[in-house]
């Protein structure tokens, strides 16, 4: 049941920043078709320092809690911190340990969220 | 009804002190005691290198092999040298589209598949699309899963329609499909049927001859025998017009400095050194579905499917993909507020092995316009109260994520 721990479901449940933001720098699609997963990243950055960060879409809740914790986490982080970022990272966020077998589900949000700081 | 469950070591195992509980049978099902002792024999009594060797060793490896393929031809009522030994269904298809596809199609030449084919009945296609510029039309569905009457008048009036490549069981949607019409049709104007039998292999008797087709691929790691085995199946005249697939030992007649002839059937397709062991324990899974009989087999499976169906309705946030008759214990469910991938994960903690995302069918799940299913596959020797437990556990989960 950890997986499944308060922390994730509260975040799955009422995601924070959800919805399209009208005045971002940059967004960024990431899919996972064999899991239907699909999750969009807008992202707004000041003074190199991210701003705000919102998503749209669908994905299990490991993916989403995860795109909901790291758009409050990585407020006021550079790009390079966030591109620095790997799985044991994701896992302290988290406060779980993630099995391999659900190890893409938190690393879709992450790349998400890289791929949109790439764009810019 | 009888229990299954004791041939089968690997449903012995607990997970967390619970029953493992197996429901992925139409991804890989599991192996009886029988095949898995074929295997062991192979290697401790007889291994040895087929077609090679002057001794009494490889010549017993080769009696176990090609009395292997005498039992395929015979379970499929065909003949030997129209077996030929692939490493799954996948080869097979895709050993058709390089093979007779390469030698016989041209730019503009018209296939035609089903909306409900698996990724290796249409990826292969799409690669000679690719290659030579074929066009690719497609037999459209009705709600129930079955194929479009209309859909087959438009495919059989393309003049440039050459070949239909089709599944006998879609892996989603549970339907078998009743595929006399289309073969009779084909025939008549001279396309070429390929069939995916794939999925519906372990679960009705197939007999290629009555059936007509002209090509069926299928793997044995679904009709409990070992991965890496499978079968292609094709017509005597089509397999000897055909150029051979992959080169190297085994395959040839002779072989000059600049020059190969390739040797007859069914050699001429099975380059190298073959799964031989696979073979010999594929043999050994024909054995074991006769031993259980095909008619303890079909009975099971309909008074399963009707009580999956049946039991399944109580849950309101669960939708069955495809319709209720001719359909085999393989159900595709699509959830309302729970992510498939949760689910599936969730049911695996408790000893509950099923699969979830879109099978490997990914354009049929847009053509459906589900995003991911959650799949619960069934064969013969699972029972009622595996149902009733998977029914009882997906609602408990279904419970966690309620907001």
């Amino acid at each position: 049941m950890d997986i499944y721990a308060q922390n994730i479901l509260d975040h799955y449940q009422r995601p924070r920043h959800r919805g399209r933001m009208t005045n971002a720098d940059v967004s960024f699609q990431e899919l996972n078709r064999s899991c239907g997963d699909d999750i969009t990243v807008f992202v707004k950055m000041k003074d190199d320092l991210i701003a705000n960060i919102s998503f749209e879409g669908d994905g299990c809740a490991i993916s989403v809690a995860m795109v909901s914790i790291l758009s409050e986490e990585m407020i006021g982080k550079t790009k390079e911190y966030v591109l620095s970022l790997g799985l044991d990272d994701l896992q302290k966020l988290l406060g779980i340990k993630i099995s391999p077998r659900r190890s893409k589900c938190a690393l879709i949000s992450l790349r998400a969220i890289q791929g949109a700081l790439n764009s810019l | 009804m009888l229990d299954h469950h004791s041939h089968f070591p690997l449903l012995k195992r607990l997970y967390e002190g619970q029953a493992l509980q197996y429901f992925d049978n139409a991804a890989t099902t599991p192996k009886p005691q029988m095949v898995i002792d074929a295997i062991n024999d192979y290697y401790n009594l007889h291994n040895a290198n087929v077609h090679r060797g002057p001794n009494f060793l490889a010549e017993e490896a080769t009696d176990l092999y090609e009395g292997a393929r005498a039992k395929v031809a015979k379970f499929i009522g065909a003949e030997s040298e129209e077996i030929i030994f692939t490493s799954g269904a996948t080869f097979g298809l895709n050993l058709v589209a390089r093979s007779w596809g390469e030698q016989n199609l041209k730019k503009g030449d018209v296939i035609a598949l089903s909306r409900a084919e698996h990724h290796a009945n249409l990826v292969p296609w799409l690669q000679l699309k690719e290659k030579i510029g074929i066009e690719i039309k497609y037999i459209e569905l009705n709600d129930d899963g079955t194929l479009s009457l209309d859909s087959l008048d438009k495919i059989f009036d393309q003049s440039k329609l050459r070949l239909i490549a089709v599944t006998l069981a879609s892996n989603v949607l549970g339907q078998y499909y009743n595929l006399e019409t289309v073969i009779k049709r084909a025939q008549a104007q001279g396309v070429i049927i390929v069939i995916d039998a794939a999925q519906a292999i372990a679960h009705r008797p197939l007999d290629v001859k009555t059936l007509g087709a002209d090509f069926v691929s299928f793997s044995g790691h679904k009709l409990f025998a070992p991965s890496g085995i499978g079968v292609l199946y094709g017509r005597k005249g089509l397999l000897d017009s055909m150029p051979a697939f992959l080169g190297g030992g085994n395959m040839i007649s002779e072989v000059l400095a600049q020059s190969f002839s390739s040797a007859v059937l069914p050699n001429k397709f099975e380059a190298g050194t073959p799964n031989i062991e696979g073979a010999i324990a594929l043999g050994a899974a024909i054995d074991f579905i006769k031993k259980i009989g095909w008619k303890e087999i079909i009975s099971r499976e309909e008074e399963l499917s009707k009580y999956f169906i049946q039991v399944i309705k109580k849950l309101d946030f669960v939708k069955v993909l495809g319709g209720e008759e001719e359909r085999l214990p393989v159900f595709a469910l699509s959830l309302n507020g729970l992510h498939p991938h949760d689910a599936a994960d969730l049911l695996g903690e408790r000893g509950i092995i099923v699969r979830a995302g879109h099978h490997c069918a990914q354009s049929l799940h847009d053509y459906l316009k589900v995003k991911a299913s959650l799949r619960a596959s069934l064969s013969f020797y699972n029972t009622k109260e595996e149902i009733d437990r998977f029914v009882v556990a997906l609602s408990e989960i279904k419970q966690i994520f309620k907001a």
